[in-house]
């Protein structure tokens, strides 16, 4: 007993943390969802009622949330694949038998992880400047003409797939690179044995071996693309003509600048059962693939 | 492939990336040190003409920037101690004491993993507003008190320690506090500090809800700061190049001191998984 009541003093400090400031607040989004709550319920409760699936129907004939989700779906469809592409390309570099000065590259590489986002946005946005930016500068060094990167509503996106890409990659570099370190080398030795190129290797050993790894950092890439926010707020402000705007800029607006606390409750719940059910399907086709 | 060909290629082409990782930075640097006006030319100029300071003078003296990294020092102080403390005896206590209910509990809150935070955001901000700790330090450090991903670190770590130890302790005649104290923490040593160097970043860095929950000018942190003064100061890139300098050196230093923690924790934790 003397042991119980000493157990519950080491969790009830976390536990009623995250009780009254996650759970609580989760359900209540739910519930906040299916009312009207706007700035005058916010002044006074009593304005309060309650709408149903209202704030949902009322989203899905809203343009701009389509709008959002569209853009949304394009930079986690494009960014995702790009972003661990890189890593993964970083990752097999690193590993490389053949590769020097191994930690110094791996701390260069990771550094734009560890930077503050909205720093490093700044810094982006210059480089993507029309006129003084280095990167048409180089661009036109191999005789590209001069891109108007964050002021032309279809390049805006993919330059935020860039700037993403350069700033996340090192994450799921590193944990790949753990993946690639757990392969037991003697399976290459068995695959070299028979006749296997370096490229069947790859195919054949690495990959597979590497699935699991690769299932995990999908799953948690796609969730965190999906949150997209502090990108298009600090280089593009969600323009040129909306071309940005994100799912979460458009609660954040919706709820933080036009004080509509039910509806944006709603798009919370609506980007969260997206990012579950994406979720869901990966696990599903993971083990479907895993089963073969 | 060749073996004569290999090493050139793949070192070679780990300079390229690193040049691409890392040039932005250095590029930052070297803008921070221009003239007002100097970086606005064409072709971009790489080093200033004369270096100077002038735009960290500047950002101290008139953008108020020395107040907000104060607060952004204070904060991620804060959080971070607390959250350790906290998470971990949390995660011990998971691991290794034995209460009601208490599987059932952790697999709960393992499922809690998948809900975004942005799900809690609206109703957490009129939580904080009924308890008057909207525009105060408190509304950052109240929620970022416990976190489920620390709990979990903690307690994979703590089910490596030998019963034996404890049960010696507790034959002695330790109390589970002096326990925790002289022989756990001891032992969770490299946990948390990888633990530590996680919550320092992540908060230092943290935006959204920083943004959201701070609405009073002078308790800004650096990066709500810098994103409000960037939406102002869009043609004054020497003076925010200045202002990212002073945003990301902090993290950047406390990284390369302790990368060794930072990369060990997220190479274990993901291959264990």
């Amino acid at each position: 007993m003397r042991f119980e009541r000493a157990a519950w003093w080491f969790v009830a400090p976390a536990l009623s943390v995250i009780a009254v400031f996650f759970i609580l607040p989760v359900l209540a989004a739910l519930a906040i969802s299916l009312t009207d709550f706007d700035i005058y319920a916010l002044a006074d409760v009593r304005n309060l009622r309650f709408a149903g699936l209202g704030n949902y129907v009322k989203l899905l004939e809203t343009p701009l949330f389509w709008h959002a989700l569209g853009n949304t779906l394009y930079f986690v469809l494009v960014g995702v694949p790009l972003s661990i592409a890189a890593s993964l390309g970083a990752a097999l570099l690193l590993h490389s038998r053949v590769a020097r000065f191994k930690p110094f590259f791996r701390t260069a590489l990771f550094a734009p992880v560890v930077t503050t986002l909205v720093a490093v946005a700044v810094i982006w946005r210059y480089l993507f400047n029309t006129r003084y930016g280095l990167l048409n500068y180089a661009l036109g060094g191999i005789g590209i003409h001069p891109i108007d990167w964050l002021g032309d509503p279809r390049w805006a996106m993919p330059a935020i797939i860039i700037f993403a890409v350069w700033k996340n990659f090192g994450y799921n570099m590193i944990i790949l690179l753990a993946g690639l370190q757990s392969i037991p080398e003697d399976l290459y030795e068995a695959a070299r044995i028979d006749g296997a190129s370096r490229w069947r290797q790859f195919l054949f050993v690495t990959l597979p071996m590497l699935s699991p790894v690769l299932v995990m950092v999908g799953i948690l890439t796609i969730a965190g693309y999906f949150q997209l926010f502090a990108e298009p707020y600090v280089m593009t402000q969600g323009g040129p003509l909306q071309s940005t705007v994100s799912v979460l800029y458009f609660m954040y607006e919706e709820g933080f600048k036009w004080w509509n606390l039910g509806s944006a409750s709603a798009v919370a719940f609506m980007l969260f059962l997206l990012i579950f059910g994406v979720t869901a399907l990966q696990l599903r086709q993971a083990r479907v693939i895993g089963a073969r | 492939m060749k073996p004569g060909f290999a090493a050139p290629l793949v070192n070679g082409a780990l300079l390229g990336a690193a040049v691409v990782a890392v040039s932005p930075l250095l590029w930052m640097l070297s803008v921070s040190l221009m003239a007002p006006g100097e970086a606005s030319t064409f072709p971009p100029p790489l080093i200033p003409a004369r270096a100077t300071l002038g735009n960290y003078r500047e950002l101290f003296a008139h953008a108020g920037i020395g107040r907000y990294l104060a607060n952004s020092v204070f904060l991620t102080a804060a959080v971070t101690l607390v959250s350790l403390a906290f998470n971990v005896t949390a995660g011990y206590a998971f691991a290794k004491l034995h209460f009601t209910g208490r599987d059932r509990i952790f697999k709960l809150l393992l499922g809690a993993l998948v809900i975004p935070s942005q799900v809690a955001m609206v109703p957490l901000f009129l939580l904080l507003k009924h308890l008057g700790l909207v525009n105060s330090y408190g509304g950052v450090i109240v929620p970022a008190m416990a976190g489920i991903f620390g709990i979990f670190h903690v307690r994979q770590y703590a089910l490596s320690i030998p019963d034996e130890l404890l049960e010696a302790a507790r034959i002695d005649g330790a109390s589970e506090f002096r326990i925790f104290r002289s022989v756990v923490v001891p032992l969770l040593k490299p946990i948390i500090v990888t633990l530590a160097v996680f919550t320092l970043l992540g908060t230092w860095n943290d935006f959204i809800w920083p943004l959201i929950v701070l609405t009073d000018n002078s308790l800004y942190t650096l990066p709500v700061a810098l994103a409000s003064l960037s939406r102002e100061h869009v043609q004054d890139n020497e003076l925010m190049m200045a202002g990212s300098v002073l945003t990301t050196l902090p993290v950047l230093v406390v990284f390369v001191a302790l990368q060794r923690y930072y990369i060990q924790g997220l190479m274990v934790g993901s291959v264990k998984g």
